[in-house]
């Protein structure tokens, strides 16, 4: 095939160059700043102007992690030498460790809500995208709109009935409860993304596992599901981000048990403005999201084009 | 093995009939080969026998058991799709592999490689056993997707166009291969193709369908020196079988409105004049193409013959074919 393509001027790469570099600069500096936040003395994160050049500590994710009470120079002086490292930090501000903070616990939880809801939409969505693409299901126009439809407002838009759902089911502040209300707002994506992509999938290679002695769900799990992974790796990437990333629900919703890493980080200032403890929790959180999205990067790069795959 | 039945068997794809009423009933250990063009209803066949499809109405035998309602597992036969169908996150050694793996066969190991390395061995394939199925050639492919039905021991092999897409050599070769293949396992084949060199050198039997329906079924020879129709008549032989008005020639039967002459049905050197427009010489054959009065005329003569364009010959029919108004043979 050929194109008739014209060679950039030198001006134009120019240009470009530019422009790429300075979006790439104004998307990626928050994101630099809240690392080196995370690493920065609660003084120096508040200087003025700010400190670009800091002594780095990780007294922030030692805060992050514990709750600190504060004492008196004399009750100090007669508990001894601070034992660890972390003891140390905290002397510095006359403070012990009285405990572990509830990070750890929120952080869980959304590992559990946000992987749980995203393993659930993959599944219900990959066999509801696997019935619409290969069976005669009656309406079936209309029951894919419908499922469209379900994302045609933001989610939060039903945010009162479904509060008062979940109250009157007691699925209020549950990991359950999360997970199934992730998973209903996912599942539209899902059903659509994946649909495409089976769809893709000539249905000969079924045919010819149904004939090499297969039954037809032996046919899905052995021969469509492998060739749809591709598809699968990228829905689930978008699933994860979205339910990793909710914060509007998992405020109204929950507020202990369940309570998910990104309504709990604000909460972490308190009274001590501890802007670099926050900046900590809010870097350890994008850790998962980005290991899941390198993990499954090759897969997500053949997915985002998938409409161009060669037949 | 097992002979196939199909009785009364019809198939409608909305308001399209692709199959009407074809009843058929193919040996045990015969190779019979499905003829006719695009549409007229070969593959649909094929796959009411699978079970991939479900007949309208009528019904599929295979050694004497009802099929309806079976799923193609249950049926025990295997098929070689028209599209090389390998399964792409294989390699070649699991996709031989696959039908003897499934829960129908659960073929123990050390019998899985003895078939698959002899398979592979017929088809020409053993080095390329451990390449992935999608870094081989169309030919390749489709001598692998061969292979995933050569490696069962079926009831009844379908195959669909198998050879359609592959080279003339190898197109050749492998037809020379299947039917030693058949005849020397005594298989019962179904073959679908509208490649007329295939049916007349592979099949022990041949249907010719036409618009869904089954106009005759015969053994090659029968099917060629004395077909029922001129539909029939024209699905074989090379060049086609010329078709004339009757009333260019005396002493025809009375019905008759058209005749079909076959190379072999003109008499050259005697009878009326021609006029040749093209001489196209094959090697071991020589086509002349004919104007006999103001129609075309396509026939065979000896191979080193000194006719040139423009030159007259005389011609005249031996024992034709005879047609009615309809298209029905005359005897």
């Amino acid at each position: 095939m050929s194109f008739s393509v014209t060679q950039p001027s030198t001006r134009q790469k120019w240009f470009a160059g530019v422009l790429v570099t300075g979006y790439a600069l104004l998307t990626i500096l928050p994101l630099l700043w809240i690392i080196a936040t995370g690493f920065k003395s609660p003084s120096d994160a508040i200087a003025y102007p700010p400190k670009v050049v800091f002594e780095p500590t990780v007294e922030g994710y030692v805060n992050l992690f514990t709750t600190r009470t504060r004492m008196s120079p004399d009750a100090l002086a007669e508990l001894g030498p601070p034992q660890t490292w972390y003891d140390k930090i905290v002397r510095q501000y006359d403070m012990v460790i009285s405990g572990p903070s509830r990070y750890g616990e929120r952080f869980l939880n959304s590992v559990i809500i946000g992987f749980g809801s995203t393993f659930l939409s993959i599944f219900l969505g990959t066999l509801a995208a696997y019935g619409f693409s290969r069976f005669r299901v009656p309406l079936k126009d209309d029951l894919m709109f419908f499922i469209l439809s379900t994302r045609m407002m933001p989610p939060i838009a039903v945010a009162i009935p479904i509060f008062l759902m979940f109250r009157q089911l007691g699925l209020s502040d549950t990991h359950l409860g999360m997970i199934l209300l992730y998973t209903a707002v996912n599942l539209s994506l899902s059903v659509w993304l994946l649909k495409g992509f089976i769809d893709e999938i000539p249905v000969e290679y079924e045919e010819a596992a149904l004939i090499d002695g297969y039954t037809r769900f032996q046919a899905f799990y052995k021969v469509v599901l492998p060739q749809a992974a591709t598809g699968i790796a990228s829905t689930a990437i978008f699933c994860l981000i979205f339910s990793w990333n909710e914060y509007a629900f998992a405020v109204l919703l929950t507020s202990g048990t369940a309570q998910t890493a990104p309504p709990f980080i604000p909460t972490i200032i308190g009274v001590g403005k501890d802007w670099p403890a926050v900046a900590a929790g809010a870097t350890l959180f994008l850790v998962p999201v980005m290991v899941f999205t390198v993990l499954l990067r090759k897969h997500l790069l053949r997915g985002i084009t998938f409409g161009a795959v060669r037949k | 093995m097992a002979e196939v039945r199909l009785s009364g068997l019809s198939k409608s794809f909305g308001s399209t009939v692709a199959l009407e009423k074809v009843d058929l009933e193919v040996p045990d250990g015969s190779f019979v080969v499905l003829l006719g063009p695009t549409g007229a209803g070969k593959t649909t066949i094929l796959r009411m026998v699978s079970g991939l499809d479900t007949p309208d109405e009528g019904t599929v035998t295979i050694g004497g058991q009802l099929m309806t309602g079976l799923t193609p597992a249950q049926r025990n036969v295997a098929m070689v799709f028209q599209q090389y169908s390998l399964y792409p996150h294989m390699n070649v050694r699991e996709n031989l592999e696959f039908p003897l793996k499934s829960p129908l066969l659960r073929t123990p190991q050390s019998e899985i490689d003895r078939k698959v390395n002899e398979v592979a061995e017929i088809l020409q394939i053993s080095h390329k056993l451990d390449n992935k199925s999608t870094a081989l050639s169309g030919g390749e492919m489709q001598r692998v997707s061969i292979g995933r039905a050569l490696v069962r021991n079926p009831s009844v092999y379908l195959m669909d166009e198998p050879l359609s897409s592959l080279d003339a050599k190898l197109r050749a070769d492998l037809r020379v291969e299947l039917k030693s293949i058949q005849a020397n396992s005594g298989a019962t084949l179904i073959y679908v193709t509208h490649d007329q060199v295939e049916a007349m050198t592979m099949a022990t039997h041949v249907g010719v369908l036409d618009n869904g329906k089954l106009v005759q079924f015969g053994t090659p020879r029968q099917i060629y020196e004395d077909p029922v129709s001129l539909y029939a008549a024209s699905r074989l032989g090379q060049p086609r079988i010329n078709v004339l008005p009757a009333d260019l020639f005396a002493n025809v039967p009375p019905k008759a409105t058209s005749i079909g002459l076959r190379p072999e049905h003109i008499l050259q050197g005697e009878g009326e004049e021609s006029t040749v427009t093209r001489v196209e010489h094959l090697g071991d054959q020589t086509r002349l193409h004919l104007i006999f009065k103001n129609h075309d005329l396509i026939t065979v003569t000896d191979a080193h013959t000194e006719l040139q364009q423009g030159d007259t010959i005389k011609i005249k029919p031996d024992n034709p074919l005879y047609f009615d108004a309809s298209g029905a043979r005359l005897v």
